[in-house]
């Protein structure tokens, strides 16, 4: 469960967010520039919110008031971007166990042999991200953020960077994500199929406010 | 044209250990020193930034004064290294001192040059995974570095070969102690009858250098191959 009350202050834009988001794939949508890379910016600990607070399952993300702010390499927030974003310098397999260095501390995260097996990426595991098809390294870059072991998934656009028939390969991984892990995600979308395909639940951005969606 | 007499060989050997051992004292804090100015805004950097390059404005000379009057028996550090028995002055650890000094800019020229194309969305995306500042640091930013870091090397070493101006101001030229291969052909160059020698050693000196610079370039080649995976 994500507890959001905030309001967020850049230059002349002001955005505000009083709701709780809970388990499945919450899709956000909303115009261009209505603040809904902010908003996923404030979740992972890339910006501090000028004002409120932020709790992911009880534990304080960020509060203003009691001057609380865990970094983001803390919070246990899997962030997947347009881009993939893989380590150039590392193979498939080595990216995908990236998280694993860090994520120890008593918190067992899914095994890897599941993970690739749901994203179907056993064949690709010796090469290098340079010689991946987008798709492919878009499905490796979930892969990476699952074996993080996340207790929040931030999908920020995944698929816009891919062609229509790239698009349409990827949404039934995406599906088997949402059915398969329980892990609860907000994913940020332009495209009406996608919400369609995946959402269990809807939040939408205009001009700076964050609201439930019917 | 002769063989070498002992004199030149250990000029010769000299030069060589005091320019590796510059490369590897400045290593480490050319990598820090790099990493702060690219990544890091705080107070005193434009300060620092002008330190650093420093010694590529000032004459050799002027450098190697400075040294002398800070390290050297009388100065401030040098009495305090005295103390704890290190004496840098007219000692060929001084001359490394003075090489480093010296090829300190161009080392950390290159490694910061490098470390400001690596991509922030990477080492973002780390931090998003669990790794903390210093982690983000040892396996993305610095294996991403790593050809600047080479070539960097490199540039020290063949700089710290060559050095003369603020070795000689600092530490002189004693045949056999502190006297390196360009003192040597600077010396040989002075006297009748030294100039068979001072091509000599000059050919020894072009030799070295287009060694290393050559074995830089196959290794910086490999490097640069593994880091942006083309090598699958």
């Amino acid at each position: 469960m994500l507890d959001l009350s905030l309001t967020h202050r850049v230059g002349q834009f002001t955005l505000s967010a009083f709701l709780s988001i809970g388990p499945g794939v919450t899709t956000i949508t909303g115009p261009s520039g209505a603040g809904k890379s902010t908003l996923l910016s404030l979740i992972a600990g890339l910006s501090r919110p000028t004002q409120g607070r932020i709790l992911l399952n009880g534990q304080i993300l960020v509060d203003t008031e009691t001057k609380q702010f865990l970094a983001p390499h803390r919070r246990h927030v899997g962030h997947v971007f347009q881009e993939a974003r893989l380590f150039p310098h590392l193979n498939v397999r080595h990216n995908l166990l990236y998280g694993r260095l860090f994520g120890g501390r008593g918190r067992p995260g899914p095994a890897l042999d599941m993970i690739v097996d749901l994203l179907d990426i056993a064949p690709l595991l010796h090469r290098r991200p340079r010689d991946l098809s987008g798709g492919e390294r878009q499905r490796v870059a979930i892969g990476r953020a699952l074996l993080s072991n996340p207790s929040l998934l931030l999908l920020d656009e995944p698929l816009s960077a891919l062609d229509s028939g790239r698009r349409a390969e990827l949404l039934p991984y995406l599906r088997r994500l949402r059915d398969g892990t329980g892990l609860p995600m907000l994913y940020v979308t332009h495209q009406r199929q996608e919400v369609a395909d995946l959402a269990t639940g809807w939040v939408r951005v205009e001009e700076g406010t964050v609201r439930v969606d019917q | 044209m002769g063989s070498f007499t002992p004199e030149e060989i250990t000029a010769i050997w000299l030069s060589v250990k005091v320019a590796c051992w510059a490369t590897a004292v400045s290593l480490v804090p050319g990598i820090l020193v790099a990493w702060l100015l690219a990544r890091r805004s705080f107070p005193g950097r434009i300060l620092l930034d002008g330190l650093v390059h420093l010694p590529l404005v000032l004459p050799p000379v002027v450098t190697g004064y400075i040294l002398l009057l800070l390290f050297g028996r009388n100065g401030p550090v040098g009495r305090i290294l005295a103390d704890m028995g290190i004496v840098l002055a007219f000692n060929w650890t001084g001359a490394v001192l003075a090489c480093s000094v010296m090829a300190f800019p161009l080392l950390v020229r290159a490694i910061r040059l490098s470390m400001e194309a690596v991509d922030t969305r990477l080492e973002g995306a780390a931090a998003g995974l669990g790794a903390p500042p210093w982690a983000v640091f040892l396996t993305v930013t610095l294996p991403l570095s790593l050809p600047g870091i080479l070539s960097g090397a490199i540039l020290c070493f063949a700089k710290a070969l060559g050095e003369f101006g603020a070795t000689i101001t600092f530490v002189a030229a004693i045949p056999g102690v502190t006297q390196t291969l360009p003192a040597a052909i600077y010396g040989l160059t002075q006297v009748p009858g030294g100039d068979a020698a001072a091509l000599r050693l000059t050919m020894v000196a072009a030799f070295i250098a287009i060694v290393a610079l050559t074995a830089s370039e196959l290794l910086a080649r490999r490097v640069r191959r593994r880091v942006e995976g083309r090598d699958a």
